[in-house]
């Protein structure tokens, strides 16, 4: 396996991009911070596979906790709330210092 | 000529998505209104058991000739009132018919006379009196 580019606890933020065709970042979470809280391991990149297209290349996935607060701006719930999701790493950038706590 | 007007649209289109850069596609409905969920538990008819087997067949590593992210995009691509109008199983077999035609698999015309095949043995049928 190759090293992923974000350990374990690393600050992310899934990009604000908005391609059209099949893509793997939900749109509610485009432009949010969270941090890696499982490294999933490496996959085909589905984005290329939905095409057809499989050249070998492995792209990695990770698991990602979002703090419900940071996700939904009227989050009525409580503040420990959290919410994971897998996200491959082309969807994935350091998080900008303010969010990273 | 031609050139042009391929950069001008592209560039008018990346535009228009800068505006709005909450652009959604239809099926990426996360977090949306969506009312309560109905967890009702049901039987599958033999023909959505089918459609489960058809997929299995088609992308089992010996023949691979779709897969699942395929049948997703294909799904993805069925557009609006098509994704919120058919079942489950429907959606999957609209896709897996589409991409079945797309990669020469299949042509629309012998699925077309296929279709017709099967809705007279059905008529037939219910005529007959049978249940289907």
């Amino acid at each position: 396996m190759n090293e992923p580019r974000f350990p374990l606890g690393a600050a992310v933020q899934i990009r604000r991009a908005w391609p059209p065709g099949h893509v793997r970042a939900p749109w509610y979470l485009r432009g949010c911070s969270g941090s890696v809280c499982h490294i999933v391991g490496e996959f085909g990149n589905p984005e290329e596979m939905a095409y057809g297209r499989y050249d070998g290349t492995k792209l990695m996935l990770y698991r990602v906790r979002f703090r419900q607060s940071d996700v939904w701006p009227d989050y009525a719930g409580t503040p420990q709330d959290t919410l994971e999701v897998e996200v491959y790493e082309n969807w994935l950038e350091p998080a900008q210092a303010e969010a990273a706590a | 000529m031609a050139l042009r007007i391929n950069i001008s649209l592209t560039h008018t289109w990346a535009m228009t998505m800068d505006k709005n850069p909450h652009m959604r596609r239809h099926h990426d409905m996360g977090g949306m209104e969506a009312g309560p969920v109905d967890r009702a538990e049901h039987d599958y008819a033999p023909w959505e058991k089918r459609v489960d087997a058809i997929l299995r067949l088609l992308s089992d590593p010996k023949r691979r000739i779709l897969r699942v992210d395929e049948l997703r995009r294909g799904i993805e691509d069925l557009g609006p009132g098509a994704y919120d109008e058919l079942s489950y199983y429907e959606r999957w077999i609209a896709s897996i018919s589409n991409m079945l035609i797309e990669k020469g698999v299949i042509s629309i015309d012998e699925l077309g006379r296929k279709m017709a095949e099967v809705e007279a043995r059905h008529e037939a049928e219910r005529a007959k009196g049978g249940t289907t």
